[in-house]
């Protein structure tokens, strides 16, 4: 406990550091601007609310991806900056931070954002002003060409390939007949469109989609129902502290007995937090978990470099996000030669990288990052220590065809 | 639509009660503290929190849920009576809005410290081993955690009644609610009254935090949300009533409940939309006193 409070006491220490530095900068670095100033890539993400262990993480690894990049020599001496704001978990909040860290801060890049809801106006926000911006948090709808730009690049999963990867491995194995116990946003509605089509061609039959508002703290009294209803699998489209409350709850009402639970993410933080009894059993998708080290070399060197930075943690799932999310923004500033976003965009385009978890590459026509879905099923017993939270089920590997196709999104050109 | 059976609505109900059970012990605290003391303790939901942690720390000590029982109260009981003696009493007499404002503040103060403490991230809690499982209760399963924690706010709240209705310091408190002036005549020290009366409360609620903690997430923002609830429940019960916080408690629990399950959409503003009805109806609440606040 109190290594990880040191992290954040520091966290919070760089972060009053970076706001007082940004606060004098516009007097003393505006001549010099253009030569040897430092890279700036702001950060909005939630630090206070539901999602802010999670929000945290994504701090912790994003400054690792800084920290390598100015180890590393930076780019023509320049070195690069995290500016870390708090969205609150609000989209008008998110808005507002990331209109000030562009007009105000200068920022070069925008990485960050958690929640399909707050990434959605970040992305305006960012896009009216042509500033490259790259998303690591789930969302469908930042890919479609209505919010799409040049500028607007998603490192993270979204619901469709999500919740189709834990469709295609759950479905054919614990019976046809699902309930859905969503929240009532964005990210939930479109992880339940993306199990209902996934689910469409197997046959399965909702009996239910219960819509609870986010940040809910008890969901006991929703519970009754799922139990009268008795459906084969229980899918919990919730994140972060809901996440955990709902997975609690349906353990106390004793519906595991009867129910297999799934969730489209199963979050490495909130099983943390929620301990192995709420969780026992549970299958989801990830992004991430630090345990495929055996199998991925990427992820083990992730790891080694987390382990060493943080005194031994190991990197959750949308923190390694994070990381991505910035590492491939400064890969692209040093092969487009230029910080300048549109150059960047281009450089991002063609690349193909391994940062952490295998070979990726951004989709030409949306900037959709092509990557696998690892699909996890919390440990109860047989661990290993206080990290070993999850078995390794499965990793569907990254496969353009598992994405809607770049016509549906509305994009005229394909790849 | 689906089948409402009496089954489910049985089980419906049973849910809605034990919600109610911690908004009950909740507003008990807060009335009190309000009845007596005219003090709205923004800090409740904080106390709350604090004896989420506590518990688990107790429990991880001494290895007994049973014993904590008694250590948390004790310890938020303390803490209160520190936060009273030394914040809130310099400023008895200049109105409701001082010390609202202090134990807003306070609240705060409590929040950082936890998170500054523990972490962001919170602590998993486990139900005490006795408690586990379901039990059937002849509609269907209930968990027997939640059966226990009827029946803890059960006791509790008669212990409490009997403390205040049949004791000589029960006396005291009622007289001191009614008129601090007489009982000061009398030669009680009024002031060392109001100091219990709120570490009593603040027991409470460091109490219902140890009790709520098995069945939901614990980290330092816990205590928000169930505040604003809770507040909800002391204006609908009457402010400074305790058997309003009672039967407003579980009623909202109830309502909570019920709404859940036919429009789930809408669960979270029912309670709001209760109390706005009462407060349209009857404004001093179902046992409140008119002209309290004024």
């Amino acid at each position: 406990m109190t290594l990880s409070n040191d992290h954040f006491n520091s966290g919070r220490r760089s972060l009053i550091v970076g706001g007082a530095a940004v606060a004098v900068a516009p007097t003393l670095f505006n001549v010099a601007q253009a030569q040897g100033a430092t890279i700036k890539i702001g950060f909005p993400v939630p630090l206070t609310g539901p999602y802010s262990s999670e929000a945290q993480d994504q701090v912790r690894c994003a400054e690792l991806a800084i920290k390598e990049f100015n180890e590393s020599g930076g780019f023509n001496g320049r070195k690069a900056e995290l500016l870390v704001r708090d969205t609150k978990l609000n989209p008008g909040e998110a808005a507002t931070r990331a209109l000030e860290l562009i007009e105000k801060d200068k920022v070069d890049f925008m990485a960050g954002s958690l929640s399909a809801a707050t990434q959605l106006s970040i992305n305006a926000v960012c896009r009216d002003r042509k500033v490259l911006f790259n998303s690591i948090s789930q969302s469908d709808t930042i890919n479609e060409v209505k919010d799409w730009s040049m500028y607007t690049f998603h490192e993270a999963l979204n619901p469709h390939l999500t919740a189709g990867a834990v469709a295609r491995y759950a479905f054919p194995k614990f019976g046809k007949k699902v309930v859905y116990l969503t929240a009532d946003y964005a990210y939930g509605q479109e992880m339940v469109r993306g199990f209902q089509r996934a689910g469409q061609s197997m046959g399965m039959q909702t009996l239910a989609d219960i819509r609870h508002p986010i940040g809910t703290a008890d969901f006991s009294a929703f519970l009754p129902r799922i139990q009268s209803l008795k459906p084969d699998i229980l899918v919990m489209n919730n994140f972060g502290r809901d996440q955990l409350n709902a997975a609690k709850q349906a353990t106390d009402f004793g519906l595991k007995a009867t129910t297999k639970i799934i969730a489209p993410i199963l979050l490495y933080t909130a099983r943390q937090a929620g301990g192995p009894e709420a969780f026992e059993g549970i299958l989801g998708g990830t992004s991430y978990y630090w345990g495929m080290e055996d199998k991925v070399p990427a992820a083990k060197a992730f790891n080694d470099k987390y382990r060493k930075a943080y005194g031994g943690g190991v990197p959750s799932d949308y923190g390694a996000l994070g990381y991505a999310g910035v590492r491939s923004i400064l890969q692209a500033v040093r092969e487009a030669k230029s910080t300048d976003s549109m150059k960047v965009s281009i450089a991002l385009r063609q690349m193909h990288y391994n940062s952490y978890k295998g070979d990726q590459f951004y989709r030409k026509c949306d900037h959709q990052s092509v990557q696998s879905v690892v699909i996890v099923e919390s440990k109860s017993k047989n661990m290993k220590d206080k990290y070993d939270v999850f078995n390794v089920l499965a990793i569907e590997p990254a496969n353009e065809k598992n994405l809607r196709s770049c016509e549906e999104l509305g994009h005229k050109i394909s790849t | 639509m689906f089948d409402i059976t009496p089954q489910l609505f049985a089980l419906q109900l049973m849910t809605g009660i034990a919600l109610g059970a911690v908004y009950a012990l909740l507003a008990i605290g807060l009335s009190l503290i309000f009845g007596m003391l005219t003090v709205v303790n923004f800090a409740h939901g904080a106390f709350f929190m604090v004896g989420a942690f506590l518990g688990i720390y107790s429990i991880a000590l001494t290895g007994s849920f049973w014993f904590s029982l008694l250590l948390v109260p004790l310890a938020t009981g303390a803490i209160g009576l520190v936060c009273e003696r030394f914040l809130v009493r310099p400023l008895y007499g200049r109105g409701l809005d001082y010390p609202l404002l202090l134990t807003f503040g306070l609240s705060y103060v409590m929040i950082d410290v936890m998170r500054f403490t523990f972490g962001i991230e919170g602590l998993p809690t486990s139900t005490p081993p006795d408690l586990r499982g379901a039990v059937f209760l002849g509609f269907g399963y209930f968990p027997l955690y939640r059966l226990f924690l009827i029946a803890a706010t059960a006791v509790i709240v008669l212990g409490l009644w009997l403390f205040i209705e049949k004791t000589r310091y029960g006396l005291i408190i009622r007289a001191g609610s009614r008129d601090p002036e007489i009982v000061k005549v009398l030669g009680i020290d009024i002031a060392r009254v109001w100091w219990l009366v709120f570490g009593i409360g603040t027991a409470i609620a460091g109490l219902s935090g140890l009790l709520a903690a098995p069945t939901r997430a614990v980290n330092p923002e816990m205590g928000i949300p169930i505040l604003a609830e809770s507040f909800v429940v002391t204006v609908v019960g009457g402010m400074g009533s305790l058997p309003g916080a009672v039967v407003a408690g579980l009623l909202v629990g109830v309502v909570f409940s019920m709404t859940s399950l036919l429009a789930p959409e809408y669960a979270e503003l029912s309670i709001f939309v209760l109390m706005a009805v009462v407060l349209l109806i009857r404004p001093q609440g179902f046992f409140g006193k008119a002209g309290l606040m004024s």
